[in-house]
């Protein structure tokens, strides 16, 4: 069998409305992972050992389970509690909540990784706790975490195609679709699969640049 | 709650095929990560090449879309492969691709001096690496090589989309049977869960055992941002 290009010029144009419901649903659930990690970072670190402790457990939980059985769960089992989610919402929702426990790992080594002489500084110039975090503390652990998220957001765009499973015809999904209609898998699964790559590589470019542009040392 | 129980003889044969393929799945990928990882750090222009063209190929491509080109395209040219086969691949050569970056980067990171002093002793180069860098260069690779094993781990779920009986495929075909939904996929969240669990501590006792091996204290601190961005799933962060 050899590649057919007639062929592969006709379902081109269908790939890109599942281009669209990829990247909506890439940068949608970054979106949201960046800002629930941002919660799991001030819950770790709330003062209540209960509330850390728990925080954390919850977290471990959810990293160490495959997003696809998360997807599963929001998708057919939040209903039973009353909460119909549509694919592509209850895709964005596992995405988001999924990479939140990444993002917040993140987070925490980034302040973590503020040297413990800025603190004791801080401490001896008697400085407000706000002017601590927002003069000190976070423009220096901004600035190292940048090119980390950046990873996680071609990690996440990776791991869109998952949304397949719940149904959301983003581009595997309507790769496989042309596939079955018409009995040629080879060229719409491959076209996608170079797709990716090639977003992969020119991202990860993009985040190498990023890493010398931010190192600090 | 009743269904699941009786259930529960497919849900234990399901974890046993995800165990099956992490098992399977691991060993291709350690294979491939040192194999290529090594490559990595030639003196040859072309072996590095080499290590390169897997890297980007395999870490850029989503292990789903390679598991559907294996299951899916591949019969297309005539090459059927057995779905048990197709998924092990794909997750092998996905995360063979990041482990590949790791053994790269732990290598590179050996101090130089060491590097020197086997050239120094006259050592062959497949003595260099199998004496003095691999040894030290281990202590480096386990933290994230155990990240990947739980990735790998999870990654397994993918190939109940590829009809192989697993943990995922298992409670799918119990919703589809009883329609338990809550119970079903809780257990299955669990069971995925202790999975994890039980890697994590095998990685942590491995990674006392080499310690003690190097006579090195183990380190009890918490993962800098170094650990975490080379353990991102993400782009080249490593070298």
């Amino acid at each position: 069998m050899t590649w057919d290009w007639e062929y592969t010029g006709q379902f081109l144009p269908d790939m890109l409305s599942g281009l669209r419901i990829t990247v909506v649903a890439t940068l949608v659930g970054y979106a949201l992972a960046l800002v629930l990690g941002l919660v799991w970072t001030l819950l770790r670190r709330s003062p209540s050992r209960i509330v850390s402790q728990i925080t954390r457990w919850v977290m471990e939980f959810i990293r160490s389970t495959p997003l696809l059985v998360q997807l599963f769960f929001i998708f057919y089992v939040f209903p039973e509690f009353g909460l119909t989610l549509g694919p592509l919402s209850a895709g964005i929702l596992g995405l988001g909540i999924h990479y939140s426990t990444y993002t917040a790992e993140v987070y925490r080594a980034g302040i973590a990784d503020v040297p413990r002489g800025q603190w004791e500084a801080c401490t001896a110039l008697n400085l407000p706790k706000r002017r601590v975090w927002q003069d000190v503390v976070l423009p220096q652990a901004v600035r190292k975490v940048i090119p980390t998220l950046g990873n996680y957001l071609i990690a996440m765009f990776k791991d869109s195609p998952l949304l397949f499973g719940i149904t959301v015809l983003e581009l595997l999904g309507v790769a496989y679709q042309e596939g079955a209609r018409s009995f040629k898998t080879l060229e719409p699964l491959t076209t996608i699969a170079v797709l990716f790559i090639v977003v992969s590589i020119v991202s990860s470019i993009a985040v190498r640049r990023l890493e010398r542009r931010y190192a600090t040392y | 709650m009743g269904d699941v129980l009786d259930s529960y003889r497919l849900l234990v044969q399901g974890a046993w095929i995800t165990i099956q393929l992490t098992v399977y799945g691991s060993a291709l990928a350690l294979v491939l990560a040192l194999v290529f990882g090594i490559a990595g750090t030639s003196r040859h222009r072309a072996v590095r090449v080499l290590n390169r063209v897997y890297v980007e190929f395999f870490r850029g491509s989503p292990a789903l879309v390679l598991m559907y080109w294996f299951f899916y395209s591949l019969p297309n040219l005539g090459l059927e492969l057995v779905p048990m086969f197709a998924g092990v691949l794909a997750l092998g050569l996905n995360v063979g691709a990041y482990g590949a970056e790791v053994v790269r980067g732990a290598i590179q990171s050996v101090p130089r001096a060491q590097y020197e002093a086997t050239v120094a002793l006259n050592f062959r180069p497949a003595q260099r690496l199998r004496r003095v860098l691999l040894p030290q260069a281990i202590a480096l690779m386990l933290p994230p090589f155990g990240n990947l094993l739980i990735e790998l781990m999870k990654g397994t779920a993918l190939v109940s989309l590829i009809t192989i009986a697993d943990l995922t495929f298992r409670a799918q075909q119990i919703r589809t049977n009883t329609g338990e939904t809550v119970w079903t996929f809780t257990t299955i969240l669990v069971m995925y869960f202790v999975i994890a669990q039980l890697l994590q501590l095998s990685v942590r006792y491995a990674e006392r055992r080499v310690d003690r091996m190097l006579g090195r204290r183990p380190s009890r601190d918490k993962a800098g941002l170094a650990t975490v961005a080379a353990s991102a799933p993400g782009g080249g962060t490593a070298g």
